[in-house]
């Protein structure tokens, strides 16, 4: 039972970056993002002011750069992106190492680079100071369409539920000798694919059931107090407010 | 409401009168079932897998419409206005727990229901911190179901819908995948609670432990009604509709303590 309890990103803490609202957080690193894109690609100095910040806001809610570090491993995909460009681009090329790489290539991989880093580490940080359900809790304070809302709630809390089943699935697939080796196995995966889809399908319907028993109406009630001070707004907003200022001295 | 009154001049907790339903395939699950369970009552409805037992509950608050008969809870009838009031009254608590807990935490889970009906701020704490002191889980309010054993989330299962303050608490197999512990635990907060129980099992020695009177649904239709003892007592009546006490298992004579 239980599968896991590992796969934290959120780290439990009880400092100034931790005990701010989700709903001041959300728009602060949102508003951060829109900074970081909107900054033109030859501001070098502004983006090492961006990774200054960050690196602020990380001190201060005490996550080691190890932490950071490690959680950045979905920006991966983007890296090999970036890195093919300056390979494949065309216009003026320029020669490197015994390679011939094209000038526009480079400064659109350092774009993508640059920006796409500081949103990760932005994200992640606010990742590892809030926990799952209250991210959620403040997005439905922002008003983002309940239905939206209540779908993340419920893969969040089903999230273990259907992995326990998988892996239960797989245990009766090796228990009978079965052992997925080449592609010929890949019809006994899908079918064990599609029934895990029934199975949660039809546990969506008996969580329907269960809801209606006790009283839903088609919206989540509001329990949490949820109340943010306008001082926790201003400590929200000095991420993009410091970010913007960075923009425009440089 | 045109209530009908028991013998004894009381509104039944539950009454079902000529109720038969058939699936939208034509596959007819309940043929005519009567019964009335009195306020206070704890009774066990038996019978076999495929008696109509499950179906029959979901027709105690509403979730399947009768295609015959009528339900009413305390007076009130089951039809698609009184459905809000009738969810409050029946308190469903469904087999696997996993169902039943969709909240993230513990505390969001029970205050649910409440909060469902209005219920906001100091009033709900107190109304959830009741209900999981009542099934003894107060200490887990701030943690998530899914890190909770099989018998405690059967329990804060169980929280969840008395938070409701239900008029009669039905119950899908409450000792199905529990432990010989957390079964015991379970029948001693049932038995302490004071509400009207159903209780639908097959489990027929939790039945006598906890039921003085027990119905049996077969074939569709209520096969028997009378003192758990004396419907355990009868082998034939038993076998007639597919139920078995375990091996070994013998009815306590009358006036045996703990019964």
């Amino acid at each position: 039972m239980g599968a896991g309890h590992h796969h934290h990103i959120y780290r439990p803490g009880d400092t100034v970056v931790h005990r701010l609202p989700p709903q001041c957080k959300l728009p602060a690193v949102l508003g951060f993002a829109v900074v970081v894109v909107a900054t033109p690609r030859e501001m070098f100095a502004a983006f090492a002011g961006y990774a200054l910040i960050l690196a602020g806001v990380a001190a201060a809610a005490r996550v080691p750069p190890w932490f950071v570090l490690r959680r950045m491993a979905v920006e991966l995909p983007f890296v090999v992106f970036a890195l093919a460009l300056p390979v494949i681009g065309l216009g003026e090329r320029v020669s490197f190492a015994g390679m011939s790489l094209s000038l526009e290539g480079l400064w659109a991989a350092w774009n993508i680079l640059v920006k796409a880093t500081l949103g990760v580490v932005a994200s992640i940080l606010l990742a590892a100071t809030t926990e799952p359900r209250m991210l959620l809790l403040g997005a439905q304070r922002l008003r983002v369409p309940p239905l939206l809302v209540q779908i993340a709630m419920f893969m969040l809390r089903y999230m273990d539920v259907i992995l326990d089943e998988m892996r239960r699935m797989r245990i009766a697939r090796e228990s009978r000798g079965f052992t997925a080796r080449d592609v010929r196995h890949i019809p006994v995966i899908a079918r064990s694919a599609g029934a895990l889809f029934i199975r949660s399908y039809e546990r969506g319907e008996r969580v329907h059931l269960a809801m209606l028993s006790r009283g839903y109406g088609g919206s989540m009630p509001m329990i949490s107090d949820l109340s943010a001070s306008w001082r926790q707004w201003m400590l929200a907003g000095l991420l993009p407010v410091l970010a913007l200022l960075v923009l425009g001295v440089l | 409401m045109n209530a009908v009154e028991t013998p004894a001049g009381e509104t039944p907790s539950l009454e079902v009168s000529r109720l038969a339903y058939a699936y939208p395939d034509g596959t007819q699950a309940l043929y005519g079932v009567d019964l009335r369970i009195g306020r206070g009552e704890r009774v066990a409805l038996l019978g076999p897998n495929g008696a109509g037992k499950t179906t029959l509950v979901m027709h105690l608050n509403g979730i399947l419409t009768a295609g015959h008969g009528t339900v009413s809870v305390a007076g009130l009838p089951v039809r698609p206005g009184t459905l809000k009031e009738i969810r409050r009254r029946v308190g469903l608590v469904f087999q696997d727990p996993d169902d039943q807990l969709f909240m993230p935490t513990v505390r969001e889970d029970v205050a649910f229901g409440p909060a469902n009906l209005g219920m906001r701020g100091d009033e709900l704490a107190r109304r959830v911190e009741d209900a999981l002191a009542r099934v003894g889980m107060l200490e887990a309010i701030d943690r998530p179901p899914h890190h909770l054993s099989f018998g405690q989330r059967r329990r804060v299962a169980v929280a969840t819908v008395l938070a409701m303050e239900p008029e009669i608490l039905v119950l899908d197999e409450p000792s199905s995948n529990l432990d010989p512990a957390s079964r015991r635990e379970l029948a001693e907060i049932l038995r302490s609670l004071e509400v009207t129980v159903l209780m639908v099992t097959h489990d027929l020695p939790y039945a006598m432990e906890l039921c003085e009177r027990s119905l049996i649904l077969s074939g569709g239709v209520i096969a028997a009604d009378g003192p758990t003892r004396e419907l355990l007592a009868d082998p034939a009546l038993l076998a007639e509709h597919r139920l078995e006490l375990p091996y070994g298992f013998a009815v306590p004579a009358p006036g045996v303590p703990g019964v």
